[in-house]
C-alpha cells in the first residue's frame, strides 16, 4: 500500500518495462537475422554453391583414409613399374612387386579389390570385371583400338579414341597409347613407417622388436626418423620451431614488457606524459596487428622462425603493457610502505614489495598467451614461412597429399594440446591458490 | 636471545633452511628459463634467411620506403581508401558473421557441458573435449581445406573463423554458467519448462551480460584472424594487402592505405568494444526497472 501511495504509476511503469523487454526479445533476433540475410548475400553464397567441387572433397576424403598404388605399363618399352602414390620415393625396386600383383612369361595379373583382373600382355590390355565382362584393348600408333561386351556401356567407363577410363568399384585404368595404367585403393597410410628401400618394411612389431633386441634398433630408429615420404625428422624440428617461436615471441614479449608496464601505470609514474607515450606505445603495438608486423619483419630479417617469433614478441608486448600496468594499478601500498620503512631503496621496494604481489596474476596470463601463441605461430609460420605452418601450406597447396595434411594437423592439435596441459600445470604449480582464470 | 630459547634456534635455523632451498629452485628455474630462452634465440636465428643482427639496422627501411612513397603520392590516399572498403567492410562482415555463430553454437555447447544443466551429465565430458579440439585447431587449417572444396572467398574464412570461435567462446560461457544460480531453472522445472525453456528463460538473463563481453573480446581477435585469412587467400582486406606488397615497388601507396585502415578499424573496434563491456559491467545499476 505505501509503496502504491509513494508512487502511484508503479503498475503502469512496470507495464511499459514488460513491453520493452518484449520489444528486446523479438528485436534482437530479428535483427541478427536481418545481419544475416545481409551477409548471405554479401558473401554470395549462391555463386559459392555453384563454384564448390564435391569431387575435391571426395578426393580429400578418401585420401585421408586410403592410399592408392599405380601400376604403370610403359607401353613402348614395355616396362612395368609400381610405385605407391605414383611417387619416386614411393617406387618398387626392380624386381619387386606389391603381392596382389603375378608376373609370369610377360603377362603382368593385377587383382583388384572387388575381384576385378588387368592383365598386361605384350600387346594389349584384358580387364575381365565381374559384373560386365572383359574388355580389350590394344594401345598402338593410331590410339586405343577397345573392344567391349555387348550391350549398354555403364556411365563408369569412357572411351574415346585415344583414352579409355574405367572407374571400377575395385579401383582405377586409364589405358592410352603411352601407357596403361592401374590405381589400386589401400587402407591406410602408405610407408608411414619404412620406405620400401628399408629393410624392414613390411614387418610386423613382434618381429621389429626382435631385431631391434639383436641390436638393429639404432638402424631401425634411423630408417623410421628418415623415412623419405614421411619426412618424420623435419616434421618433428618444425614443430619444435612453431612451438620455439611461441616460446620466445610470448616470454621476451613478457620481459619487454614487465619494466615498460611501470612507466605507464599511475601509481609509479606521477608525469601523465611519460604514462600517455607509453600507454599509446602499447596501442600501437597491438593495434598494428600481427600480419602487420610479420610483414614488415620480414623484409628487415627474411623469411623464418626468428620473424615470427619477433612478430609475436612485439604484438604481445602491447597486450602485456596493457594488462600489466593495469595490474600494477591494483597493487596495495601498504606493502610498499612497509618495506619503505625498513629503509629499502627503490629497487629494493619494487622487489620485496610490488612483483610478489603482481607476479602471480602476470605469470598466469603469459601462460596463457603461450597456449594461444602456439597455434598463432602456426598462422604467422604459414605467412613468414617457418615451423610446422609452413608444411602445412606447401603440402595444402599441392592439394595432393591430403594424409600429409591430416598428419601434420593431428600432430598440430596434439602439440596444442600438449602446451594447454603444460602451461595448466605449470600455472597450478607456481601459483597456489590463485584465481583459475582473468 | 636464542639461547634463552633453544626451541627458536631450531626454529630458526629450519626457516634458514627451507629459505636457502627456496632461494636455489627459484635461481635453479631462472637459470633454465634463460638458458631456454638464449638457446631458443641462437637456434631461430640461425634457422632463420637473415640474422637478427644483420637485419636490425634495416628495420625501418620498409615502413620509410612505404611512408616516403605514401607520402609522395598522397593526393590517391583518398581514392585508395575509397577502393579498398568494400574489402574493409568484408572482412569485418567475417568477423561479425562468425562470431554471431561462434556465440551462437558456443551457448549451446558450453550449456551442454556445463554440470547441473546439462541434459544429458554423463556426456560432459564429450562436449569439453569436443570444445577443445575446436579450440585447437588453427583457423588457417580449416581455411585452406575449404578454399580447396568450395573455393576462394569470405565463406571459407568465415566457417574456419566460426569453428575455432565456437570452442574459444563455449569454454568460457561454460565458466559463466558455472556462476549461475540454479534456482530460476528448479523453478522453471516445477512448472513443467521443457529444457529449452530452462536455459533460455532461466539461465540466459543471468549470463547474457558476461556472454556479450565475452563475445564482443572475441569480435575483436576474430577481425585480425579475418585480416590475416584473407592474406593466405581468403578475401578481404588481408588479400588486398598481399596483392599491394608483392608487386613490389610502385604500389606501397595501396598498401600503406590499407596499413591505415586496417589499423584505424582494429583500434577503432577495441576501442568500441571495450566502452560496451565497461557499460555492461560497470553501469547496470539504474534504479530497479532498469
Amino acid at each position: 500500500m505505501t509503496l502504491a501511495t509513494t508512487n502511484p504509476d508503479l503498475r503502469g511503469q512496470a507495464r511499459r518495462l514488460l513491453r520493452r523487454k518484449q520489444a528486446q526479445a523479438f528485436g534482437l533476433p530479428l535483427l541478427v537475422l536481418a545481419y544475416l540475410a545481409y551477409a548471405l548475400f554479401a558473401f554470395d553464397i549462391p555463386g559459392l554453391l555453384r563454384s564448390a567441387s564435391p569431387e575435391n572433397g571426395a578426393t580429400l576424403v578418401r585420401d585421408i583414409y586410403s592410399y592408392k598404388t599405380h601400376a604403370t605399363r610403359d607401353n613402348r618399352s614395355g616396362a612395368v613399374t609400381f610405385a605407391i602414390e605414383g611417387e619416386r620415393k614411393g617406387q618398387y625396386p626392380e624386381g619387386q612387386h606389391p603381392d596382389w600383383v603375378a608376373q609370369s612369361d610377360g603377362v603382368t595379373t593385377i587383382t583388384l579389390r572387388r575381384g576385378e583382373t588387368v592383365r598386361y600382355f605384350p600387346d594389349h590390355v584384358e580387364v575381365a570385371l565381374p559384373d560386365y565382362g572383359t574388355i580389350r584393348a590394344t594401345p598402338g600408333s593410331g590410339g586405343v583400338q577397345a573392344t567391349f561386351p555387348e550391350g549398354a556401356r555403364p556411365d563408369w567407363i569412357n572411351a574415346s579414341r585415344n583414352r579409355v577410363t574405367i572407374n571400377a568399384p575395385g579401383g582405377k585404368i586409364t589405358i592410352t597409347r603411352n601407357r596403361t595404367e592401374v590405381f589400386r585403393y589401400s587402407l591406410g597410410w602408405e610407408l608411414f613407417f619404412f620406405t620400401l628401400d628399408s629393410p624392414y618394411h613390411g614387418m610386423g612389431p613382434a618381429q621389429l622388436l626382435s631385431h631391434a633386441l639383436n641390436g638393429e634398433a639404432p638402424q631401425i630408429w634411423h630408417d623410421f626418423w628418415h623415412n623419405a615420404m614421411w619426412r618424420h625428422a623435419d616434421v618433428a624440428w618444425a614443430l619444435c620451431e612453431t612451438v620455439m617461436m611461441a616460446f620466445l615471441g610470448t616470454f621476451g614479449a613478457a620481459l619487454v614488457a614487465l619494466p615498460l608496464a611501470f612507466l605507464a601505470a599511475r601509481n609509479f609514474t606521477p608525469l601523465v606524459l611519460v604514462r600517455q607515450f607509453f600507454r599509446r606505445l602499447f596501442d600501437l603495438c597491438r593495434g598494428v596487428d600481427a600480419l602487420i608486423w610479420t610483414i614488415v619483419l620480414a623484409r628487415a630479417f627474411g623469411p623464418g622462425p626468428l620473424t615470427g617469433a619477433l612478430a609475436i614478441l612485439l604484438t604481445d608486448t602491447g597486450s602485456f603493457g596493457k594488462l600489466f600496468s593495469e595490474a600494477l594499478e591494483n597493487v596495495d601500498g601498504k606493502q610498499i610502505e612497509g618495506i619503505r620503512s625498513t629503509g629499502a631503496n627503490p629497487v629494493q621496494r619494487y622487489r620485496f614489495g610490488v612483483l610478489p604481489q603482481v607476479i602471480p596474476v602476470l605469470l598466469s596470463q603469459v601462460l596463457y598467451f603461450f597456449e594461444s601463441n602456439t597455434r598463432s605461430a602456426t598462422v604467422i609460420g604459414a605467412i613468414t614461412g617457418g615451423g610446422i605452418g609452413l608444411l602445412l601450406t606447401q603440402a595444402m597447396i599441392t592439394t595432393k597429399d591430403w594424409e600429409e595434411v591430416t598428419y601434420y594437423i593431428t600432430l598440430v592439435i596434439l602439440t596444442v594440446f600438449a602446451m594447454d596441459s603444460l602451461s595448466g600445470w605449470l600455472r597450478r604449480k607456481l601459483i597456489k591458490g590463485a584465481p583459475a582464470a582473468p | 636471545m636464542t639461547q634463552d630459547f633453544p626451541q627458536s634456534a631450531l626454529l630458526h635455523a629450519d626457516y634458514m633452511a627451507m629459505l636457502r632451498r627456496k632461494r636455489l629452485y627459484s635461481a635453479l628455474m631462472l637459470a633454465l628459463f634463460v638458458a631456454l630462452m638464449a638457446s631458443g634465440f641462437v637456434v631461430v636465428d640461425e634457422r632463420n634467411a637473415g640474422g637478427f643482427w644483420g637485419g636490425l639496422h634495416r628495420l625501418f627501411d620498409f615502413p620509410a620506403s612505404v611512408l616516403s612513397e605514401a607520402w609522395e603520392k598522397r593526393a590517391a590516399l583518398p581514392g585508395h581508401i575509397v577502393e579498398y572498403f568494400p574489402t574493409l567492410l568484408e572482412t569485418v562482415n567475417i568477423a561479425a558473421v562468425s562470431t554471431l555463430f561462434g556465440a551462437i553454437l558456443g551457448t549451446l555447447l558450453s550449456m551442454l557441458a556445463t554440470q547441473g544443466l546439462a541434459p544429458w551429465p554423463r556426456l560432459i565430458p564429450l562436449f569439453r573435449r569436443i570444445m577443445d579440439v575446436m579450440r585447437a585447431v588453427p583457423e588457417i587449417v580449416i581455411a585452406l581445406i575449404l578454399i580447396f572444396v568450395l573455393g576462394g572467398g569470405p565463406v571459407p574464412a568465415m566457417i574456419a573463423i566460426a569453428f575455432h570461435t565456437v570452442g574459444a567462446l563455449g569454454k568460457l560461457f561454460s565458466e559463466v554458467n558455472e556462476n549461475a544460480s540454479l534456482k530460476p531453472v528448479e523453478g522453471l522445472t516445477s512448472v513443467g519448462a521443457s529444457w529449452g525453456q530452462r536455459m533460455v528463460l532461466g539461465v540466459m538473463p543471468q549470463v547474457a551480460p558476461n556472454y556479450l563481453s565475452y563475445a564482443l573480446i572475441r569480435f575483436e581477435i576474430n577481425i585480425r584472424a579475418s585480416a590475416i585469412l584473407g592474406f593466405v587467400g581468403a578475401g578481404g582486406i588481408g588479400y588486398e594487402l598481399k596483392n599491394a606488397i608483392s608487386w613490389g615497388q610502385g604500389r606501397f601507396d595501396a598498401a600503406a592505405a590499407i596499413f591505415l585502415m586496417l589499423f584505424l578499424t582494429i583500434v577503432a573496434v577495441d576501442q568500441l568494444s571495450g566502452w560496451l563491456r565497461d557499460l555492461l559491467t560497470h553501469g547496470r545499476q539504474r534504479g530497479i526497472f532498469a
